[in-house]
């Protein structure tokens, strides 16, 4: 199923990233040509068949949620492009 | 011992542990290889020669101590090993070979790492890897491809290429690789190692750079059976700060040789058009080597192989997306200024996201990203996402069936020897079909290992796979280590110059 210019463009926003109109055009064909490939997925019968979520080959126990020490504010900090009064600085999130 | 870096991690092992040689010296002698050839290889990212000085000295104590008290000690202390750059260290660099990280250092290790040091081996440093090890190659890493030790014109494979090349070129003496679709096992192929990929949730993954999380697992490549099996079983393991671990211990590996009684399997549908015919005849030669050793060969069937491939890039490609979201430039990472100018319905936050992600990941991430977002979006979630996990389970069973006629399937690790860097271009999905024997064991959670096997004319190796079911390390280790007490494959290294 080909992918058209617009919807390229829409996923684009919803994954946060911005394209060059080059790049949007070269994933456009490319988008299209892999899920052309996976569509055969399509063809399989699996009215019958439970998803599989992960492969897990057991039980999987649950840790006490029990509260434990957090990493050191200033140690998480030291990696943030702009930081603040010991808080994450970000640009305006509303329209101005 | 003129030189050192030849020893087997195990030889190494048992040198340190009788005082004929120091982890200084061991280390120092990685150093010097690592200053001497890597400028021509590129298979680190980052070396870290005062901290690695340090732990050896450290280990050197340890030995000392050990040897005064007559104590048994881990064959990993004072071994110098390399980490693949989506594992976090303390304290180094972790990229995971993308411009989207650069200058990260981790506040914490990952689990795995820390149990290896804890055990007393020494980081050297951090190994190239494509980008979030999304790729075959080593070429979508942001800071440059990785050359074959065997032929520098060639890919070492990937996407934990870099650790391949550094085991090969006797770099180092192990190093911790990750595999989502064959990440360990492709590149121990393509660069002549053994590479083991775990069951899913034997190796814990806290501290693991997330690529695809339901089929991620952290490996070990070596120069041989018994020096993977060391590394692995240093690791192995429950971990309660990861909620897919299993709950059994790290396992106990024997070295019996004979392999009476055992049965193995060859699939049919992965001797298929595009598998070169020297990598198929040395496999079939491989098989008969374990026949030779008291195993019985049939044929096994799994049917469902050729949906592998677009399981895959469905599932994985699905949970990156969900992955990647956290590189937004707000808590680390470089990021990137807004464009300015008012848009309509773009907040200046908004406008930051776009910059930093659509400018600092790479092509083929934007293009993961995209394709996974297309597949959990609103219309396509159950067409795309919900089938390819129904799918999943018929992939699952087809493993669950076969491993009730034999205890080990064989076959090749990848249809091809590494192929001349650049041969794949723009070309998405011809890359992909690299990956089509290696994927299958991601998607069913079982292990895998891959051995060098024999070399094409043009002088690269060739590896088979081993898989076994869910937590069969153990047997998987036996046999490869009983195929190489047979063959010599394992010891051939290449001639690198720099």
């Amino acid at each position: 199923m080909p992918l058209t210019l617009d919807e390229v463009r829409h996923i684009a926003r919803l994954a946060r990233l911005r394209l060059t109109p080059e790049d949007e055009l070269r994933y456009t064909e490319q988008l299209s040509s892999i899920l052309d490939y996976a569509d055969r997925l399509k063809r399989v019968d699996t009215s019958d068949v439970p998803p599989t979520a992960f492969a897990a080959a057991g039980e999987l126990p649950l840790r006490p949620d029990a509260p434990r020490p957090p990493l050191p504010r200033e140690s998480v900090l030291a990696n943030a492009p702009a930081s603040r009064d010991g808080l994450f600085l970000v640009p305006p999130v509303l329209d101005t | 011992m003129t030189d050192l870096t030849d020893l087997s991690l195990l030889d190494a092992a048992s040198a340190l542990r009788a005082g004929r040689v120091s982890s200084l010296e061991l280390t120092r002698a990685c150093l010097e290889r690592i200053a001497a050839l890597d400028p021509a290889l590129h298979a680190f990212l980052a070396v870290a020669q005062a901290t690695a000085e340090a732990q050896a000295a450290a280990a050197d104590r340890r030995l000392a101590e050990a040897r005064r008290q007559g104590e048994e000690t881990s064959p990993l202390l004072g071994i110098p090993i390399a980490v693949k750059d989506v594992l976090c260290v303390q304290g180094l660099p972790a990229t995971a070979g993308s411009k989207i990280l650069e200058g990260f250092r981790p506040p914490y290790s990952a689990t795995a790492v820390t149990r290896l040091t804890d055990a007393g081996a020494v980081i050297l440093g951090k190994t190239n890897t494509d980008e979030f090890a999304m790729g075959s190659s080593t070429e979508n890493s942001a800071y440059g491809v990785t050359r074959n030790p065997w032929a520098l014109d060639r890919v070492p494979g990937g996407s934990s290429g870099g650790s391949a090349a550094a085991v090969a070129a006797r770099l180092c003496f192990a190093a911790l690789g990750t595999d989502t679709g064959g990440s360990v096992r492709q590149p121990a192929s393509f660069c002549g190692v053994t590479g083991l990929k775990p069951t899913y949730g034997r190796v814990s993954r806290y501290g693991l750079i997330a690529y695809g999380s339901s089929l991620d697992s952290v490996g070990a490549l070596a120069r041989s059976a018994a020096d993977a099996a060391a590394v692995f079983a240093a690791m192995a393991g429950h971990d309660p700060l990861d909620s897919t671990s299993l709950p059994e211990p790290a396992p106990e590996i024997d070295g019996e040789p004979s392999l009476d009684g055992l049965r193995i399997g060859v699939p049919a549908e992965y001797f298929i058009e595009g598998l070169q015919p020297q990598v198929e005849r040395a496999v079939r030669a491989a098989v008969e080597v374990l026949r030779a050793l008291g195993a019985s060969v049939g044929e096994v069937h799994l049917p469902h192989t050729d949906l592998a491939l677009p399981v895959y890039y469905v599932i994985a490609l699905a949970e990156a997306s969900a992955n990647l979201a956290r590189y937004d430039g707000v808590r680390f990472g470089p990021r990137r200024p807004t464009q300015g100018g008012p848009s309509r319905g773009v907040s200046p936050l908004l406008d930051q996201y776009l910059s930093t992600r659509g400018e600092l990941f790479g092509p083929e991430v934007k293009r993961r990203i995209m394709l996974g977002t297309y597949a959990l979006s609103a219309g396509y979630y159950d067409a795309y996402y919900g089938q390819a996990q129904r799918v999943r389970t018929l992939i699952r069973r087809d493993f669950a069936r076969a491993f009730t006629e034999v205890d080990v399937i064989a076959c090749p690790v990848a249809p091809t020897t590494a192929f001349p860097i650049g041969v794949h271009g723009d070309d998405p999905l011809s890359m992909y079909l690299e990956d089509v024997f290696t994927l299958p064991a991601n998607l069913a959670g079982v292990p895998g290992l891959a051995l060098p096997v024999g070399f094409d004319d043009g002088g690269l190796p060739i590896g088979m796979q081993l898989n076994g079911p869910a937590l069969s390390e153990p047997l998987l280790l036996r046999v490869g280590h009983a195929y190489q007490q047979a063959t010599d494959w394992h010891r051939r290294a290449p001639t690198v110059t720099a």
